[in-house]
């Protein structure tokens, strides 16, 4: 087994792993991936991409056909039962449907993995009153879950998962049933708590907003494969598959509608339109690019979509230009642009298409 | 001493419906041993119902602990229990209730097929309330490094308890019914009343009031159970 430096000091290091059901379905072909301590991690794909096993291979909920799991340098799959259980009790785990006892109070819920780890009651009840006011559930203590919102019930699913002082966090879709505010804020409280907790968080989600929101690396999986991975500013300013760039145009969307390509006013004689998706990412997102161009080659540049954004502190901008003059001077211009280190792609050829016949 | 208070508050009322004190005391008596076959034997479904009803589940094939070896015998055993006619089973077990009563004939000894029949009714019965419980939450204790026995008295059976307390409502009401069995093996009981004086004596009033107790008898078992499961959910 060969393991470059980065991921020999690992926090969670899954390599080979292979897993079939007996469906026949291939649910994680050949997955390979470490996760660096301090790190969150996102994984991100489509129901039936294999994220859901491949998180519950990591506590052994699931177990791989092949492969390796390794926790905290422990060989996960070298554990016998009661190793296994000790070992779980040192990774939490958050749910989508959040997993509480109906019949216990968010204190009692937030007991139980100690509880089960044999602690005395006194201990419990230090370490819970600890917890509750961590996850700002301080007055909830004796309500039932039937009684608090979802956001909330997260919240004790949360300060469930840290009770036993987990040194990493396994979050399953843990924001997939809460409203787009809710998932704001338990995204908030994630990070904030492996600032403060010095946690190693591994996530999967099916949304790129998540990634983009919390994650310092992610990879994206398809079939049972992680087709591209990478740190979350390079795979969403860069993407390379398909699939990823998909994921990442539902968050950073620059698909230029219809109407408004229609709308664009139509070149004149001996001219020619291009419509060009370009990004800025780093340094040269502060550079005035566009006026620069139009008048170092002549073109009328119109900004058909624009959008300044940033991903873990650094800045990116997407714009959608419309660009008329002599095609050949557009390709310099292109051409000069992509010098600079920008992303240029002719946008919806197809659209452009279309409005050409029409014209 | 209870009978006697019994009797003593109950007299104008039997005096009303034209029933003599007799009648009364024996009615009293035959209530004393429908309560206690049907208390007895549920108290001992309940106690062995309750483990068998866990072991099924956790042997069965998606369970905690899948073991065909286990689970099939033991499945077919309830069933055989659930598809034989009381009536058949009491008589069929006799050998077995002289060797656990001692006697083969008696309250005690009808307790006996009830017993057995209760238990195989209730643990079909608790094996479907487990099996309500979430998925997600027993997959949560794994995580947690909870053992299958924990998972199975921190988790299953506290979460299942409502749908627990409402299997052993309609199994109690069964009992009712079950006990009227009874007086085959002389066992006694309001059912056996029922029969011997309101039907081969062609007494209607007993027979009336025989139904109209055990009416009332479900009835306060039944609203009973239903509050208690009520207050026992949290969801």
């Amino acid at each position: 087994m060969t393991s470059s430096p980065a991921e020999a000091g690992a926090a969670i290091r899954l390599a080979g792993l292979r897993r079939r059901f007996a469906t026949g379905t291939v649910a994680l072909d050949d997955v390979s991936l470490a996760v660096a301590p301090g790190e969150i991690f996102g994984i991100v794909g489509r129901s039936g991409a294999g994220k859901s096993t491949l998180i519950r291979t990591v506590n052994l909920l699931e177990r791989p056909d092949s492969g390796t799991v390794e926790v905290l340098g422990q060989d996960m799959l070298a554990l016998d039962d009661a190793g296994l259980r000790a070992a779980r009790r040192g990774i939490g785990m958050v749910f989508q449907h959040f997993n509480l006892l109906s019949s216990r109070t968010v204190a009692a819920n937030i007991a139980f993995p100690l509880e089960v780890a044999g602690l005395p009651r006194a201990e419990r009840e230090r370490r819970v009153a600890e917890l509750l006011p961590l996850v700002g559930l301080a007055e909830k203590r004796d309500n039932y879950p039937a009684q608090l919102s979802g956001g909330q019930k997260q919240r004790v699913g949360i300060a469930r998962a840290l009770a036993s002082r987990p040194r990493v966090l396994l979050c399953d879709e843990a924001t997939s049933a809460l409203d787009p505010e809710t998932t704001a804020d338990i995204l908030r409280l994630i990070r904030d708590l492996r600032d403060r907790l010095d946690l190693t968080v591994l996530l999967i989600t099916h949304e790129m907003a998540v990634v983009k929101a919390i994650c310092d690396r992610v990879a994206v999986m398809e079939a049972g494969r992680v087709i591209e991975q990478g740190r979350v500013f390079d795979v969403f300013t860069r993407p390379q598959a398909a699939t990823t760039r998909a994921f990442v145009a539902e968050v950073i969307g620059h698909a230029v509608p219809p109407g408004t390509v229609a709308r664009l006013p139509e070149p004149g004689p001996g001219e020619a339109r291009r419509l060009l998706q370009v990004l800025f990412a780093g340094p040269s997102s502060t550079r005035s690019v566009v006026s620069e161009a139009s008048r170092r080659f002549d073109l009328d540049l119109n900004i058909v979509s624009g959008r300044i954004d940033e991903i873990g502190g650094e800045p990116f901008g997407i714009m959608a230009l419309a660009a008329y003059g002599p095609a050949e001077r557009i390709e310099a211009a292109t051409g000069w642009m992509r010098g600079l280190g920008l992303d240029v792609t002719p946008l919806s050829p197809e659209a452009m298409a279309t409005v050409q016949e029409a014209a | 001493m209870l009978t006697d208070w019994l009797h003593a508050l109950l007299e104008p009322l039997a005096n009303l419906i034209g029933l003599s004190p007799t009648l009364l005391d024996l009615l009293l008596e035959a209530a004393g041993e429908t309560l206690l076959m049907v208390g007895g034997a549920a108290l001992i479904a309940v106690v062995v119902g309750l483990p068998l009803a866990l072991l099924l589940l956790a042997t069965s094939p998606e369970g905690l602990a899948p073991n065909r070896a286990v689970n099939r015998p033991l499945g077919l055993v309830v069933n055989a229990v659930r598809s034989t006619p009381f009536i058949i089973l009491m008589v069929a077990i006799v050998p077995f209730t002289r060797l656990v009563a001692g006697t083969s004939i008696g309250t005690g000894a009808a307790t006996v097929p009830l017993a057995i029949a209760a238990t195989a009714f209730i643990a079909r019965l608790f094996e479907t309330a487990l099996r309500e419980v979430d998925r997600g939450v027993v997959e949560a204790a794994r995580a947690m490094g909870a053992t299958r026995l924990q998972i199975l008295r921190k988790v299953v059976v506290p979460e299942a308890l409502p749908g627990l307390v409402a299997a052993v409502t309609v199994t109690l009401v069964s009992l009712v019914g079950y006990s009227a069995m009874a007086g085959a093996v002389g066992g006694g009981g309001l059912g056996d009343l029922g029969i011997r004086f309101g039907y081969q004596r062609f007494m209607p009033e007993v027979m009336a009031t025989v139904v109209v107790v055990l009416i009332l008898f479900v009835q306060a078992l039944q609203s009973l159970g239903d509050w208690l499961t009520r207050r026992l959910s949290h969801r």
